[in-house]
């Protein structure tokens, strides 16, 4: 890895092509084809837990992508990521159920529906910002939550909705092994999607808005139109994302998308890097990671002490749920960067060994 | 029956209302200030009331004197959560902020869980539960004391912030951090102070709601239907904070009566504050007594 990071010293580029591509070097470019290419062969080399484990990173990668474009680069902050999330997941079952649509196809069309509701709940960003705003999808977080529980023709109320596994070309894709290959395409898509918006003219207004509302309005970008289209491509992905993770657990009930899941989305994206494509994946993977790490812990010290641990392992679910918030405090007072931040130190830091000055 | 049914129903939303009212006048108080949006006045709320029960039911406490206790201990946990957490985030962008606070809110929540469990605790009997009449309504006695508490709650912020000294100094760096802190005010103290008193008074609200209900995690509930107070009253007003806290509790009651007698939707009770805020924030984004910014978006 230490490779990628020699990129020579001074500016040498020449061309706006060039300072605009995803990969600064080849080298990078090849390490980034290559974890692709060995992704593809994992599902031989690693059992089923640690399968299940990527395929979670990556349908909540996808979704904490979405949530990263609205906001570490439009810099609208929403709270009501979940709620995106799970009409996606219901919205696929339901066009599966209902009208017979193949899931390949549903999970697309999924997100679309999601982005219509997210271009809807996004209005209220053309007017708000900062912490009405945030507030507002505080609400909508809510009122989501509450439409799940209650729309039985939709979203099958209380009891849920069954989701279909994957099925391609009458092949079932069904187990892990299966679906990785379905996420893993998805991811691929949509974080390429990703990192070119912000080479595109979309992707600049989405920063430009970000960084000076007011400027960006004077240099005739429609701060509304980004603002809403931030909202509505934001949920796509959240769409997207929901929509695997339905597929995958082959069932969707209306109590997994609560606010707890809203902050998860947000605890990625900040303890990976605002506005970083990169530590959007760096996050998500920590976040996932997280609770079986303390998992992990509490298990091994109940070996440790032995005797009786009943009040270690019965408090499991709160100790993994107060890691999860404590990591994001601490994170928003040591690294408030990011893992891509401390990526690019310890980088750096390798790059000039030992004669680092 | 029914009109009966609805005058109850309304007068409960005047006690819970007002109850809403110094929950929201806390987080007001906090985001006057120190310009942070806490979305963990709900844990405090929790916490001070989840101690008040230890003192009293685990140490065996009598109960006039763990309630100052718990007091003195709520001062300490929001001067120390300000000078730890908060103080760091200083002139961070809002997110930050904002999630500095939903992360406290997790991690509060759950350790309270690991600790106390996830049942309803009651509270040992400290007043009468037998019901009172009043102008032929059935009102318990519990929450009579809190609406009188939280009267008295109001009536001290307003002379707080209208006579004392701290008061002035708080209003002060509210209206200007740089004049004030040039005229000799400690804005480091001020804040730590508007983080301990809204600690205080909001974990008085946690042990008056947790008498009359029980303790448990429920309790920070209260935290979040706080937002729709204080986005309908106006998010830097203390007048605001309360009348929204009223209008909130009342609208709740309302919803809940309507439901039940003609629309059977269900659960209208929880949700129908939160339509009221998106609606308040399109149509008037600073609620009925807050500070308009001069601004076009």
């Amino acid at each position: 890895m230490i490779s990628s990071s020699l990129i020579p010293c001074g500016q040498f580029k020449t061309s706006y092509a060039k300072d605009t591509t995803i990969f600064d070097t080849p080298v990078m470019r090849a390490w980034a084809v290559g974890a692709v290419l060995l992704l593809i062969a994992t599902p031989m080399l690693v059992n089923n837990y640690y399968l299940s484990l990527l395929i979670q990173i990556g349908f909540m990668g996808i979704a904490a992508l979405g949530l990263n474009i609205l906001v570490g680069y439009t810099g609208q902050i929403s709270l009501g990521h979940a709620g995106f999330f799970g009409f996606g997941a219901f919205a696929s079952a339901w066009l599966n159920n209902k009208f017979g649509v193949p899931v390949m196809l549903a999970i697309p069309l999924a997100a679309a529906m999601t982005t219509v509701l997210g271009l809807l709940f996004g209005i209220p960003a053309g007017r708000l910002k900062g912490l009405y705003l945030a507030i507002a999808t505080f609400a909508s977080q809510f009122i989501l939550e509450d439409f799940f529980a209650r729309a039985d023709w939709f979203s099958g109320g209380s009891s849920g909705a069954a989701a279909a596994p994957v099925n391609l070309f009458g092949y079932e894709l069904s187990g892990d092994k299966g679906f990785f290959y379905v996420v893993l395409f998805w991811v691929v898509v949509m974080f390429l999607i990703g990192s070119n918006l912000l080479r595109t003219r979309d992707g600049r207004a989405f920063i430009a808005v970000r960084d000076h509302y007011l400027s960006a309005e004077v240099m005739g970008i429609n701060l509304t139109k980004y603002r809403i289209l931030s909202f509505g491509l934001s949920s796509f992905y959240a769409g997207l994302g929901g929509a695997l993770y339905g597929h995958y657990l082959g069932f969707v009930s209306a109590e997994g998308f609560t606010i707890l899941m809203s902050i998860e989305f947000l605890g990625m994206i900040i303890i990976g890097g605002l506005g970083s494509v990169a530590g959007t994946l760096m996050g998500t993977t920590f976040m996932v990671l997280l609770p079986e790490v303390m998992a992990g812990s509490v298990s091994i010290t109940k070996s440790l002490i032995g005797g009786d641990v009943g009040w270690l392992t019965e408090g499991l679910a709160y100790i993994k749920q107060a890691s999860i918030g404590l990591a994001i405090i601490l994170f928003l007072i040591f690294e408030p960067d990011g893992l891509v931040h401390r990526w690019r130190l310890i980088r750096s830091y390798w790059k000039l060994y030992p004669f680092s000055y | 029956m029914s009109g009966n049914l609805l005058t109850q129903l309304l007068l409960n939303g005047l006690i819970v209302g007002t109850l809403y009212g110094v929950v929201a006048m806390c987080f007001v108080l906090i985001y006057k200030s120190t310009q942070v949006v806490n979305f963990a006045q709900g844990e405090f709320l929790l916490i001070g009331a989840w101690t008040c029960w230890w003192l009293v039911v685990e140490a065996g406490l009598p109960f006039w004197f763990s309630f100052p206790l718990t007091f003195v201990f709520m001062m300490v946990f929001g001067i120390a959560l300000q000078m730890v957490v908060l103080r760091p985030l200083i002139g961070e962008p809002i997110i930050s902020v904002i999630m500095v606070t939903i992360g406290m809110s997790l991690f509060f929540q759950s350790i309270t869980k690991w600790i106390f469990g996830a049942d309803v605790q009651p509270f040992p009997e400290i007043f009468p539960v037998k019901a009172v009449d009043v102008f032929g309504l059935q009102v318990q006695p519990a929450y009579l004391m809190s609406l009188v508490v939280s009267v008295l709650v109001m009536i001290g912020f307003a002379w707080f912030f209208k006579y004392s000294r701290m008061g002035l100094a708080m209003r002060a760096t509210a209206f200007n951090q740089q004049v004030a802190q040039s005229l000799g005010i400690s804005v480091k103290n001020v804040f730590a102070m508007a983080w301990a008193i809204s600690a205080m008074v909001s974990a008085l609200a946690g042990v008056v709601v947790g008498m009359v209900n029980g303790v448990s995690g429920a309790l920070s509930f209260f935290g979040i239907k706080v937002f729709p107070a204080v986005i309908v009253g106006g998010l830097d007003s203390i007048i605001g904070a309360i009348v929204g806290g009223l209008i909130i509790g009342l609208l709740e009651n309302f919803a809940e009566y309507v439901d039940g007698q003609w629309l059977h939707l269900g659960n209208l009770y929880t949700v129908a504050p939160f339509y009221v805020l998106i609606i308040i924030l399109m149509i008037k984004p600073y609620g009925l007594f807050g500070t308009h910014k001069i601004e076009r978006v």
